[in-house]
């Protein structure tokens, strides 16, 4: 088996201007720091970034990890999809300012549209955000050949859904609490959250390890990313 | 004793004789948080939280450093969980909201419409944090629950339509202010309790959204939990 251990320094390797990236994380919690630091440390700009949230601001780190934040306070991030933004003013700053841009997406659309894009679905149809601004969002999607240049409103048996589509990345970045060299990932409580959901739906998956075990030490019933959708682990210090 | 009550620990108060024993719940942060407080001895719920899991447990005693594997609510604060309890991720626990599997959310309001739309996640070039899980929530838990108070500096929050930006339509099933709980039956808007010492009058003079007055209407029991 080939080996997946990457180094840290390899991170960069993997890295360029205006990609795509998916985080794991809910306020921090269950998103790779050294990955994240090792993102910053590489000089890669103009990124796309996707995750839950921007966890908590800089003037808050006594409360909590910032995060993706470290970017966007590095001005490293062109646009951001993510759920709530509200523990972090300079991500506030950066969109009111029109320096970073934005789509807010209710958390559960946002898991569910990674969810599609990692595996092999077409969209998906969600009652959330019927008749609320998140229908009037901007898209260019063709739906039986026929051009729209909004988000779908679908009524299917007298029920009003909304049309959210697919999203993927270049690459994924994510925390694992147990990890055996083959991939295997498990995760430990709340840290869990999105990143299953992003192992599935990027080109490449990093995936950040406070343990790591030779392989068949995880008991396959309690491996919650299967090995197959790992590409490379960076070990613990 | 409730002319010294904060309207918030009322409005809490008041909601946590809506909730039943072994109810999964989400609350939302802020108000809504404070009804754990006052649930009757013998009413547990199973709280969700939205970043993964159902069982939140009290803060631990001993808190563990950023940076090591840890339990943290949705606000990013750490808690425990309660034996019993399960984690899952992201899609799982939306799929509890949006799939009808929670018996009710409490949720914060800015404004709420006679018709039961709800606005409570932005006010535009003010405030705009994003709406996190409350779309989902609102759409989805059997029984939305409104904690909020009855206006803002004087100006109304109870309103024939919601100025603000939406966060659901029409689903707000209970509002419960310091002064008044409502019920919504096919988008018409019930007053049926008033708090201690407010009057019908006093509420209309406070309320724009037009309501009926139930022919059951009674005056507010609250929770006497501490008191």
């Amino acid at each position: 088996m080939k080996s997946k251990k990457l180094e840290i320094e390899q991170v960069a390797s993997f890295l360029r201007d205006g990609m795509t990236i998916m985080y794991g994380g809910f306020m921090g919690n269950g998103t790779p720091p050294r990955l994240i630091k090792a993102i910053l440390d590489s000089g890669v700009k103009d990124l796309t970034m996707i995750g839950d949230d921007t966890a908590f601001g800089e003037d808050l780190a006594a409360r909590g990890p910032e995060g993706v934040g470290l970017l966007i306070r590095n001005k490293r991030v062109k646009k951001l999809v993510t759920g709530h933004i509200g523990l972090n003013k300079e991500a506030q700053r950066q969109m009111l300012a029109g320096e970073m841009e934005i789509e807010l997406s209710p958390i559960g659309t946002l898991a569910e549209r990674i969810r599609a894009g990692g595996s092999g679905l077409g969209g998906v149809l969600t009652p959330t955000g019927v008749g609320t601004s998140v229908a009037d969002v901007k898209m260019d999607v063709t739906i039986n050949g026929q051009k729209f240049d909004q988000k779908q409103t679908i009524n299917i048996n007298g029920r009003d859904y909304l049309l959210e589509l697919p999203l993927r990345a270049d690459l994924a970045v994510l925390e694992a609490v147990v990890a055996d060299k083959s991939g295997n990932l498990v995760y430990y409580g709340s840290m869990r959250n999105h990143n299953p959901l992003m192992a599935l739906a990027a080109d490449t998956v990093i995936v950040e390890a406070h343990q790591i075990f030779e392989v068949g030490y995880i008991n396959p019933d309690h491996v919650m990313t299967p090995s197959i959708l790992v590409d490379h682990i960076i070990y613990p210090i | 004793m409730t002319q010294e009550m904060s309207a918030k620990e009322l409005i809490a108060r008041r909601i946590a004789l809506e909730l039943q024993d072994g109810d999964a719940v989400n609350l939302g942060i802020g108000l809504p948080t404070l009804v754990a407080n006052y649930l009757p001895l013998g009413v547990n719920l199973l709280l969700q939280s939205e970043n993964g899991f159902l069982g939140i447990g009290p803060v631990p005693a001993e808190i563990i450093p950023v940076g090591q594997p840890r339990m943290v609510n949705a606000g990013g604060n750490p808690c425990t969980i309660l034996p019993g309890g399960s984690t899952f991720d992201v899609s799982t626990s939306f799929a509890l909201m949006r799939g009808g599997h929670l018996d009710a959310c409490v949720l914060g309001g800015l404004q709420v419409a006679e018709n039961g739309d709800l606005a409570n996640w932005m006010v535009p070039g003010k405030n705009v944090p994003g709406m996190g899980g409350a779309m989902d929530l609102a759409v989805g838990a059997k029984k939305v629950i409104v904690a909020m108070e009855h206006t803002n500096n004087g100006e109304k929050k109870i309103l024939k339509k919601c100025t603000l930006p939406l966060t659901a339509k029409g689903k707000v099933a209970v509002l419960v202010t310091e002064k008044a709980l409502f019920r919504f039956y096919d988008g018409n808007m019930v007053l049926e309790e008033y708090a201690p010492g407010v009057s019908v009058d006093e509420i209309r003079a406070e309320t724009e959204a037009a309501f009926t007055v139930s022919d059951n209407l009674k005056e507010m029991v609250i929770s006497q939990v501490g008191l």
